[in-house]
């Protein structure tokens, strides 16, 4: 099949709103666009476990502890489909890895900020998480079968997370003042860039013409940012914390919030490498990796040695 | 970094019930058998999901694609009389 008809039947699927399976013809950009979007999902889900790992031998409690171990590990679970999901598309992992360690992939820029205290475990399962969720929630419906597969998985397995942290705000809520400061500390701290998880403002956003046309993308940017907005701030005001944004109010015209500025300078800074913990990051997946080759070249040689096993 | 391995590719099938099908959950990567169905065990049953599980070398799969899908499936089209609905059943006739 040449380009053009490779063309002509694929956009036919997508009309129909159909899904696009891994031996489908499919435009090369739109193979392009997916390994991208998905591999840098993937990578986000693996390196999104050091901030909270962090904590988990400082937990407060053995429950603390189990849950969020639980968490971390759902979380490794995710970035498992999700590379599944990419080498459908004709990448293998060792490459996706090395496009991570080599910082030509990306990953999401919420988690070169670091979990300073027990709140922002709190904040990061009730915020980062309620974020990601309406991210894939929205993506259940992409145009592509194994990604959209694998975002029914994941989002089964997210509303724990939220709600895991949201019980750890609103616990502290109810706690001493100096446990109420720390909670709100952390609000203050994880807001805006949970925000910025979404992405450019539609008028600024570089891809998004093509991940619509092709049906990745239903939802835009700001729109999915504005759902995130109108669920969390009534949920904030439950447990008493105040959205460290003097701008945000209610619009009644639009039956949603208004809210300020978001600091892109600071999005581009941190994304460009220069956010508190990106070497750090980087550092530490690049470390365990390789301290974990001996493992993997071991199962290797063992399979070599007794195939049938 | 450069000879590196992240292991053979494996599909897996979930049993969720006893009685039940196997399913397709997804794919693991492991050396043998006995690592995939560990790997599977840990990726796709953390809640419950499995009953049984099956794991098989990606390799081993063959699919149709499709550019068979019409030769494959089409002929299935014009053959009504295999399903119960294509008969007449005569007036009055109980449970057929
Ligand atoms: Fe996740
Ligand atoms: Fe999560």
């Amino acid at each position: 099949m040449d380009a053009t008809a490779v063309q002509a039947v694929f956009q036919d699927k997508i009309e129909q709103d159909l899904k696009i399976e891994p031996k489908d013809p499919m435009p090369d950009r739109y193979r392009a666009h997916l390994i991208r979007q998905i591999s840098q999902h993937a990578h986000s889900e693996v390196i999104g476990m050091q901030p909270e790992g962090n904590w988990i031998t400082r937990a407060p409690s053995l429950r603390a502890k189990q849950i969020l171990l639980a968490k971390i590990q759902d979380e490794g679970g995710h970035g498992l489909y999700l590379y599944s999901t990419a080498e459908t598309l004709g990448i293998s992992r060792e490459e996706m890895i090395e496009q991570l360690q080599t910082g030509k992939a990306k990953y999401s820029n919420i988690f070169n900020y670091p979990a300073l205290t027990w709140a922002d475990i709190g904040a990061i399962g009730w915020l980062v998480d309620g974020a990601a969720i309406v991210n894939q929630v929205a993506l259940q419906r992409t145009s592509y079968g194994p990604y959209a597969r694998a975002m029914f998985r994941i989002c089964k397995e997210e509303s724990f997370h939220q709600r895991q942290g949201y019980e750890i705000m609103a616990n502290m809520m109810k706690g001493t003042t100096e446990q109420r400061e720390m909670a709100q500390d952390a609000m203050n701290r994880w807001w805006w860039p949970a925000l910025m998880m979404f992405g450019p403002h539609d008028k600024d956003s570089a891809h998004s013409g093509d991940a619509f046309k092709w049906r990745i993308k239903r939802k835009t940017n700001d729109e999915l940012r504005q759902k995130f907005i109108d669920k969390t701030v009534q949920q904030a005001e439950v447990i008493g914390l105040t959205i460290p944004d003097p701008d945000l109010k209610w619009n009644e015209t639009k039956q949603g919030y208004d809210h300020g500025e978001i600091n892109w300078e600071e999005f581009k800074r941190v994304i460009n490498g220069n956010g508190p913990c990106n070497k750090q990051r980087m550092e530490h997946h690049i470390r365990y990796h390789e301290e974990g080759a001996w493992v993997r070249e071991a199962a290797a040689a063992y399979h070599e040695k007794f195939p049938t096993d | 970094m450069a000879n590196d391995t992240q292991l053979a590719l494996w599909e897996v099938f979930i049993q969720s019930k006893s009685g039940g099908h196997h399913v397709h959950a997804g794919s693991v990567h492991a050396s043998d058998y006995k690592m995939a169905l560990q790997n599977a065990r840990d990726v796709y049953t953390r809640r419950n999901e499995g009953s049984s599980i099956w794991v098989a070398p990606s390799s081993c799969f063959s699919a149709s694609g499709p550019e068979e899908a019409e030769m494959f499936f089409d002929p299935a089209e014009d053959k009504l009389y295999r399903h119960p609905t294509f008969y007449t059943m005569p007036e009055g006739a109980k449970q057929i």
